[in-house]
């Protein structure tokens, strides 16, 4: 018989090797959490509601601001497990998100909304975490299906996040294994709702109270 | 190849008495005879493709590494297994003999932690290289914490 003989060694990849990864690293530690609003547009605005009168300009520019962000609301595609299946006959033209203004797009780099589709990895979390935060100031996460909540029928698994409220800030839960593309279109309606909230509060507002 | 001769074969070579069961051969051998094996079973009985290896937690009495090998052309199949022994986790490597055996072991190694000696590139596959434990053992706890996440 041939005995072959053993295969070179391969050095492992490590990702803190990777000096691109490690300059991304600092940069986010370096920069604040929670900067949801424009400092220098907030001090203006502040100051035009001061004149006389300007009040009414401010008010209806808000007016205005919230209803452009609340419809166009871009969703990143980013689809992990079966849940993305459903994701994408909502975005389909039988359901068809794209009446309400959300475009699928396919760079986090111009969306305002990433639905978390299905079961977060130990392993993905970093990479849902990058993704997340190449996405530009304000944005917000919709967590779908069970496994998105809380882990689901996962949840006791070596391998799986609890939940991606561990690792993301989440702004709508929407329940079911999967989802059916109604109840996430239902989750997207209620987000629109807390988006068009948005410029009155200025951070993430509570969802609104069912009845 | 049929499963009868290859059933002589085995009893006459290496002393075990195999289980046989329709073209399914079961061989329990000890660990210093498991490359050995292989390397016979490839040879004189043709099992020439090798499917799948794995191991199997018996908690206290240790860790025991299964193997199938086939000869594709009679249909023969034939299952290694071997017992490590309490504690043990050292077993010797296929991949001399199967190159395919490599992934396998890796696989094995990572959720068991059967350390392969030989085995040209042992390192985690399918977890983070900075995991801790090997989670498919029976005392891996299923709520093991592991940071930052959970």
């Amino acid at each position: 018989m041939e005995v072959k003989p053993p295969i070179p060694q391969v050095p492992a990849p490590v990702w803190g090797d990777i000096k691109d990864l490690q300059e991304w690293e600092k940069y986010h530690q370096e920069r604040q959490d929670g900067d949801k609003t424009s400092e220098t547009l907030a001090s203006i605005a502040d100051a035009i509601h001061h004149m006389p009168g300007g009040w009414i300009v401010v008010t209806t520019t808000e007016k205005i601001f919230n209803w452009a962000r609340s419809s166009s609301i871009w969703p990143v595609t980013f689809g992990l497990a079966c849940c993305a299946i459903e994701m994408m006959a909502t975005f389909a033209s039988r359901f068809d998100v794209e009446r309400f203004g959300m475009v699928p797009w396919a760079s986090p780099r111009h969306s305002d909304l990433m639905i978390v589709s299905g079961t977060v990895t130990i392993k993905m979390a970093p990479m849902l975490k990058r993704i997340y935060d190449q996405m530009p100031d304000p944005k917000w996460v919709v967590s779908m299906g069970s496994c998105a909540n809380s882990g689901g029928p996962f949840r006791h698994g070596y391998h799986v996040v609890k939940g991606v409220d561990r690792v993301v800030p989440v702004d709508v839960y929407v329940p079911g294994c999967p989802p059916t593309p109604d109840s996430l279109m239902y989750g997207l309606l209620k987000l629109q709702e807390q988006v068009a909230e948005f410029q009155k509060v200025g951070r993430r507002s509570t969802p609104a109270q069912e009845g | 190849m049929n499963p009868t001769d290859a059933v002589s074969l085995i009893r006459e070579k290496f002393g075990v008495e195999p289980v046989m069961d329709g073209p399914t051969v079961t061989v329990a051998l000890p660990v210093n005879q498991w490359k050995e094996a292989a390397a016979w079973a490839k040879t004189t009985l043709g099992c020439r493709y090798f499917n799948w290896l794995s191991a199997v937690d018996w908690k206290a009495e240790g860790l025991e590494v299964v193997c199938r090998i086939e000869n594709l052309e009679s249909g023969l199949v034939i299952f290694f297994r071997t017992r490590l022994g309490a504690g043990a986790t050292h077993c010797p490597s296929l991949v001399p003999v199967y190159r395919g055996a490599d992934w396998m072991e890796r696989e094995c190694y990572d959720m068991f932690g059967v350390v392969f000696d030989d085995h040209p590139d042992l390192r985690r596959i399918l977890l983070p290289q900075e995991w801790e434990g090997h989670p498919l053992r029976k005392d891996y706890a299923i709520d093991t914490p592991h940071a930052p996440y959970r």
